[in-house]
Protein backbone atom coordinates (compact mmCIF):
# COMPACT_ATOMS: atom_id res chain seq x y z
CA UNK A 1 0.00 0.00 0.00
CA UNK A 2 1.23 3.76 -0.88
CA UNK A 3 0.86 6.06 1.59
CA UNK A 4 -1.42 8.70 0.96
CA UNK A 5 0.08 12.36 -0.66
CA UNK A 6 -0.79 15.59 0.69
CA UNK A 7 -2.71 16.49 -2.34
CA UNK A 8 -4.50 13.41 -2.82
CA UNK A 9 -5.81 13.59 0.91
CA UNK A 10 -6.60 17.24 0.73
CA UNK A 11 -8.49 15.98 -2.20
CA UNK A 12 -10.23 13.83 -0.49
CA UNK A 13 -11.20 16.04 2.44
CA UNK A 14 -12.90 17.96 -0.06
CA UNK A 15 -14.68 15.15 -1.74
CA UNK A 16 -15.95 14.38 1.90
CA UNK A 17 -16.69 17.95 2.41
CA UNK A 18 -19.13 18.29 -0.91
CA UNK A 19 -20.53 15.23 0.12
CA UNK A 20 -21.31 16.62 3.46
CA UNK A 21 -22.82 19.89 1.83
CA UNK A 22 -24.58 17.99 -0.70
CA UNK A 23 -26.18 15.78 2.00
CA UNK A 24 -27.45 18.39 4.25
CA UNK A 25 -31.23 17.16 5.77
CA UNK A 26 -33.90 18.58 5.56
CA UNK A 27 -34.46 18.24 9.04
CA UNK A 28 -31.02 20.45 9.33
CA UNK A 29 -32.56 22.88 7.08
CA UNK A 30 -35.41 22.74 8.38
CA UNK A 31 -34.07 24.17 12.19
CA UNK A 32 -30.98 25.06 11.09
CA UNK A 33 -29.93 23.05 13.62
CA UNK A 34 -26.05 23.00 12.22
CA UNK A 35 -25.41 26.78 13.72
CA UNK A 36 -24.59 28.04 16.98
CA UNK A 37 -27.89 28.90 18.39
CA UNK A 38 -26.59 30.58 21.59
CA UNK A 39 -24.18 32.43 19.82
CA UNK A 40 -26.45 33.57 16.73
CA UNK A 41 -29.07 34.37 19.34
CA UNK A 42 -26.12 36.99 20.53
CA UNK A 43 -25.51 38.27 17.28
CA UNK A 44 -29.38 38.86 16.75
CA UNK A 45 -30.67 40.41 19.39
CA UNK A 46 -30.27 43.81 21.86
CA UNK A 47 -32.38 44.79 24.82
CA UNK A 48 -33.12 48.72 24.82
CA UNK A 49 -34.25 50.52 28.39
CA UNK A 50 -37.98 50.94 27.62
CA UNK A 51 -41.46 49.18 27.67
CA UNK A 52 -43.12 50.39 24.94
CA UNK A 53 -43.65 47.91 22.57
CA UNK A 54 -45.60 49.63 19.71
CA UNK A 55 -43.46 52.75 19.89
CA UNK A 56 -40.65 50.13 19.61
CA UNK A 57 -42.31 48.59 16.39
CA UNK A 58 -43.21 51.46 14.73
CA UNK A 59 -39.42 52.54 15.30
CA UNK A 60 -38.30 49.01 13.92
CA UNK A 61 -41.12 49.81 10.55
CA UNK A 62 -39.40 53.03 10.11
CA UNK A 63 -35.88 52.02 10.37
CA UNK A 64 -36.66 48.70 7.75
CA UNK A 65 -37.95 51.40 5.34
CA UNK A 66 -34.90 53.61 5.84
CA UNK A 67 -32.90 50.13 4.74
CA UNK A 68 -35.21 50.09 1.87
CA UNK A 69 -37.20 47.39 2.56
CA UNK A 70 -41.15 47.16 2.03
CA UNK A 71 -43.33 46.30 4.88
CA UNK A 72 -44.85 42.16 4.35
CA UNK A 73 -46.45 42.32 7.58
CA UNK A 74 -46.88 43.51 11.13
CA UNK A 75 -48.71 42.33 14.28
CA UNK A 76 -48.74 44.64 17.70
CA UNK A 77 -49.82 41.45 19.78
CA UNK A 78 -47.25 39.53 18.53
CA UNK A 79 -44.87 42.19 18.78
CA UNK A 80 -43.49 41.30 15.08
CA UNK A 81 -42.11 43.22 11.95
CA UNK A 82 -41.14 41.36 8.28
CA UNK A 83 -40.05 43.30 5.81
CA UNK A 84 -38.47 42.34 1.88
CA UNK A 85 -35.86 44.50 0.41
CA UNK A 86 -35.38 43.50 -3.03
CA UNK A 87 -32.10 45.15 -4.65
CA UNK A 88 -30.68 42.74 -7.35
CA UNK A 89 -31.05 40.55 -4.50
CA UNK A 90 -34.14 39.13 -1.91
CA UNK A 91 -33.48 40.39 2.20
CA UNK A 92 -36.08 38.90 4.31
CA UNK A 93 -36.24 40.24 7.89
CA UNK A 94 -38.40 39.20 10.58
CA UNK A 95 -37.67 42.24 13.78
CA UNK A 96 -39.34 40.51 17.23
CA UNK A 97 -39.95 43.06 19.98
CA UNK A 98 -40.59 40.94 23.49
CA UNK A 99 -40.46 42.54 27.06
CA UNK A 100 -37.32 41.78 28.95
CA UNK A 101 -37.59 42.24 33.19
CA UNK A 102 -39.46 45.02 34.02
CA UNK A 103 -37.46 47.50 32.75
CA UNK A 104 -36.17 46.27 29.14
CA UNK A 105 -37.13 45.14 25.89
CA UNK A 106 -35.42 42.43 23.40
CA UNK A 107 -35.56 43.37 19.86
CA UNK A 108 -34.31 40.08 17.59
CA UNK A 109 -34.35 39.90 14.41
CA UNK A 110 -33.43 37.45 11.88
CA UNK A 111 -32.97 37.64 8.35
CA UNK A 112 -32.31 35.83 5.05
CA UNK A 113 -30.31 36.25 2.15
CA UNK A 114 -31.87 34.48 -1.08
CA UNK A 115 -31.96 31.12 0.20
CA UNK A 116 -29.33 31.36 3.19
CA UNK A 117 -29.18 32.40 6.04
CA UNK A 118 -27.83 35.61 7.05
CA UNK A 119 -25.12 34.37 10.69
CA UNK A 120 -22.73 37.06 9.95
CA UNK A 121 -22.17 39.61 13.02
CA UNK A 122 -22.13 42.74 10.52
CA UNK A 123 -25.05 43.05 9.04
CA UNK A 124 -27.03 42.64 12.23
CA UNK A 125 -24.65 45.29 14.42
CA UNK A 126 -25.53 47.59 11.43
CA UNK A 127 -29.13 47.12 11.63
CA UNK A 128 -29.05 47.65 15.32
CA UNK A 129 -26.85 51.22 14.71
CA UNK A 130 -29.43 52.44 12.73
CA UNK A 131 -32.44 51.31 14.80
CA UNK A 132 -30.85 52.88 18.14
CA UNK A 133 -30.38 56.35 16.01
CA UNK A 134 -33.85 56.18 15.59
CA UNK A 135 -34.83 54.86 19.00
CA UNK A 136 -33.28 57.50 20.24
CA UNK A 137 -31.94 54.61 22.83
CA UNK A 138 -28.67 52.53 23.13
CA UNK A 139 -29.05 49.49 22.00
CA UNK A 140 -27.41 46.79 24.50
CA UNK A 141 -25.52 44.02 23.62
CA UNK A 142 -27.26 40.71 25.59
CA UNK A 143 -25.63 37.28 26.45
CA UNK B 1 3.12 17.56 -13.43
CA UNK B 2 -0.01 15.71 -11.88
CA UNK B 3 0.85 17.65 -8.58
CA UNK B 4 -0.71 20.78 -10.40
CA UNK B 5 -3.35 19.38 -12.56
CA UNK B 6 -4.99 18.49 -8.97
CA UNK B 7 -4.22 21.49 -7.92
CA UNK B 8 -6.22 23.48 -10.38
CA UNK B 9 -9.01 20.59 -10.01
CA UNK B 10 -8.93 21.91 -6.21
CA UNK B 11 -9.15 25.35 -6.94
CA UNK B 12 -11.80 25.35 -9.47
CA UNK B 13 -13.52 23.01 -7.20
CA UNK B 14 -13.35 25.43 -4.04
CA UNK B 15 -14.10 28.44 -5.79
CA UNK B 16 -17.23 26.68 -6.97
CA UNK B 17 -18.31 25.95 -3.40
CA UNK B 18 -17.51 29.50 -2.44
CA UNK B 19 -19.80 31.06 -5.29
CA UNK B 20 -22.42 28.66 -4.49
CA UNK B 21 -21.92 29.96 -0.73
CA UNK B 22 -22.41 33.93 -2.26
CA UNK B 23 -23.26 35.90 1.03
CA UNK B 24 -25.08 38.86 2.15
CA UNK B 25 -23.34 42.34 0.56
CA UNK B 26 -21.64 43.97 3.45
CA UNK B 27 -23.67 47.49 2.78
CA UNK B 28 -27.28 45.24 2.36
CA UNK B 29 -28.46 46.92 5.96
CA UNK B 30 -26.15 49.77 6.02
CA UNK B 31 -27.90 53.42 6.59
CA UNK B 32 -27.16 54.51 3.41
CA UNK B 33 -26.05 58.67 2.30
CA UNK B 34 -29.18 58.59 -0.06
CA UNK B 35 -31.83 57.06 2.92
CA UNK B 36 -32.83 60.74 4.17
CA UNK B 37 -33.29 61.88 0.38
CA UNK B 38 -35.29 58.33 -0.47
CA UNK B 39 -37.33 59.32 2.79
CA UNK B 40 -38.39 62.67 1.69
CA UNK B 41 -39.69 61.08 -1.29
CA UNK B 42 -41.91 58.60 -0.08
CA UNK B 43 -43.34 60.38 2.93
CA UNK B 44 -45.87 63.07 3.50
CA UNK B 45 -47.66 65.04 6.30
CA UNK B 46 -50.87 65.47 6.45
CA UNK B 47 -52.72 67.26 9.30
CA UNK B 48 -54.23 65.09 10.85
CA UNK B 49 -54.43 62.67 14.68
CA UNK B 50 -57.06 60.45 12.38
CA UNK B 51 -54.47 57.82 11.62
CA UNK B 52 -57.28 55.10 11.20
CA UNK B 53 -58.90 57.84 8.62
CA UNK B 54 -55.98 57.99 6.29
CA UNK B 55 -54.78 53.93 6.59
CA UNK B 56 -58.66 53.60 5.25
CA UNK B 57 -58.39 55.86 2.42
CA UNK B 58 -55.01 54.47 1.69
CA UNK B 59 -56.34 51.07 1.42
CA UNK B 60 -59.47 52.59 -0.94
CA UNK B 61 -56.74 54.31 -3.01
CA UNK B 62 -54.25 51.04 -3.18
CA UNK B 63 -57.57 49.13 -4.27
CA UNK B 64 -58.34 51.95 -7.21
CA UNK B 65 -54.39 51.09 -7.92
CA UNK B 66 -55.08 47.08 -8.51
CA UNK B 67 -53.86 46.16 -5.47
CA UNK B 68 -54.86 43.68 -3.27
CA UNK B 69 -54.11 44.24 0.37
CA UNK B 70 -52.22 40.92 1.37
CA UNK B 71 -51.85 42.31 5.47
CA UNK B 72 -52.70 45.25 7.62
CA UNK B 73 -52.09 45.98 11.29
CA UNK B 74 -54.36 48.80 12.02
CA UNK B 75 -52.53 49.77 15.43
CA UNK B 76 -49.24 49.80 13.78
CA UNK B 77 -50.69 51.51 10.39
CA UNK B 78 -49.38 49.24 8.35
CA UNK B 79 -51.07 47.94 4.62
CA UNK B 80 -49.02 45.62 2.53
CA UNK B 81 -50.60 45.21 -0.80
CA UNK B 82 -49.41 43.52 -3.56
CA UNK B 83 -50.32 42.92 -7.61
CA UNK B 84 -49.34 40.48 -10.47
CA UNK B 85 -48.89 42.08 -14.09
CA UNK B 86 -47.54 41.53 -17.91
CA UNK B 87 -43.44 42.84 -17.44
CA UNK B 88 -43.55 41.78 -21.51
CA UNK B 89 -42.10 45.56 -23.56
CA UNK B 90 -42.49 45.44 -26.96
CA UNK B 91 -38.70 46.39 -27.11
CA UNK B 92 -37.23 43.84 -25.57
CA UNK B 93 -39.34 41.04 -27.84
CA UNK B 94 -38.02 41.96 -30.03
CA UNK B 95 -34.89 42.52 -29.52
CA UNK B 96 -34.95 38.65 -27.96
CA UNK B 97 -35.97 37.46 -31.08
CA UNK B 98 -33.66 39.30 -33.20
CA UNK B 99 -30.93 38.16 -31.13
CA UNK B 100 -32.51 34.30 -30.75
CA UNK B 101 -32.34 34.43 -34.67
CA UNK B 102 -29.21 34.97 -34.75
CA UNK B 103 -27.92 32.42 -32.07
CA UNK B 104 -30.63 29.95 -33.21
CA UNK B 105 -31.54 29.80 -29.76
CA UNK B 106 -34.25 30.92 -27.88
CA UNK B 107 -33.56 33.82 -26.11
CA UNK B 108 -35.76 34.94 -22.71
CA UNK B 109 -37.48 38.23 -22.20
CA UNK B 110 -39.45 39.66 -19.36
CA UNK B 111 -42.85 37.94 -18.81
CA UNK B 112 -44.64 38.81 -15.54
CA UNK B 113 -43.87 40.70 -12.38
CA UNK B 114 -45.05 40.83 -8.67
CA UNK B 115 -45.00 44.32 -7.64
CA UNK B 116 -45.12 44.84 -4.10
CA UNK B 117 -46.41 48.07 -1.74
CA UNK B 118 -46.31 48.83 1.80
CA UNK B 119 -47.79 52.15 3.60
CA UNK B 120 -46.98 53.30 7.01
CA UNK B 121 -48.60 55.72 8.90
CA UNK B 122 -46.71 57.34 11.78
CA UNK B 123 -48.17 59.63 14.29
CA UNK B 124 -45.44 62.58 14.58
CA UNK B 125 -44.20 64.19 17.68
CA UNK B 126 -45.53 67.71 17.37
CA UNK B 127 -48.85 66.00 18.22
CA UNK B 128 -51.04 67.26 15.32
CA UNK B 129 -50.19 65.90 12.30
CA UNK B 130 -49.35 62.23 11.23
CA UNK B 131 -46.43 60.92 8.61
CA UNK B 132 -47.34 58.42 5.88
CA UNK B 133 -44.70 56.93 3.93
CA UNK B 134 -45.25 53.93 1.21
CA UNK B 135 -42.99 52.07 -0.81
CA UNK B 136 -43.05 50.46 -4.44
CA UNK B 137 -40.79 47.22 -5.56
CA UNK B 138 -41.00 44.50 -7.87
CA UNK B 139 -39.72 41.29 -8.90
CA UNK B 140 -39.52 40.16 -12.83
CA UNK B 141 -39.38 36.78 -14.36
CA UNK B 142 -38.64 36.11 -17.86
CA UNK B 143 -40.09 33.08 -19.83
CA UNK B 144 -37.55 30.85 -18.65
CA UNK B 145 -38.83 31.11 -15.32
CA UNK B 146 -35.60 33.34 -13.76
CA UNK B 147 -36.22 36.38 -11.73
CA UNK B 148 -34.55 39.05 -14.26
CA UNK B 149 -35.10 42.00 -12.14
CA UNK B 150 -35.44 42.55 -8.08
CA UNK B 151 -35.49 45.93 -7.60
CA UNK B 152 -37.16 49.00 -5.59
CA UNK B 153 -39.57 51.60 -7.37
CA UNK B 154 -38.02 55.00 -6.87
CA UNK B 155 -38.92 57.14 -9.62
CA UNK B 156 -40.49 60.44 -7.98
CA UNK B 157 -43.36 60.95 -10.36
CA UNK B 158 -44.87 57.36 -8.92
CA UNK B 159 -45.17 58.73 -5.24
CA UNK B 160 -45.87 62.16 -6.39
CA UNK B 161 -48.82 60.59 -7.71
CA UNK B 162 -49.63 58.16 -5.30
CA UNK B 163 -49.91 61.06 -2.63
CA UNK B 164 -51.74 63.68 -4.83
CA UNK B 165 -54.47 60.73 -4.83
CA UNK B 166 -54.27 60.30 -1.66
CA UNK B 167 -54.83 63.42 -0.69
CA UNK B 168 -57.81 63.80 -2.94
CA UNK B 169 -58.98 61.08 -1.37
CA UNK B 170 -58.68 62.20 2.36
CA UNK B 171 -59.83 66.08 1.71
CA UNK B 172 -55.90 66.88 3.20
CA UNK B 173 -52.91 68.75 1.90
CA UNK B 174 -50.31 66.60 1.76
CA UNK B 175 -47.23 68.42 3.12
CA UNK B 176 -43.14 68.08 2.14
CA UNK B 177 -41.23 66.68 5.00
Amino acid sequence: MTKLTCSQGLLGLVFVLILGMGCATTQARLLDSDESQVKLRSIQSRAFDTTDKATTLRTAIATLQDLGFVVDQADLTLGTVTGTKLAGYQLRMTVSVRPRGETQLLVRANAQYNVQPVTDPEPYQMFFAALEKAMFLTAHQVD
Amino acid sequence: MARTRKGKALSVLLSGILAGCASIPKDALRLSPESLQERQLQTRRFETQNEANLLSASAALLQDLGFTIDKSETSLGVIAASKDRSAVETGQVVAAVLVALLLGAPVPYDEKQKMRVSVVTRPLGDGKSTAVRVTFQRIVWNTAKQVSKAERLNDPEIYQEFFSKLSKAVFLEAHQL
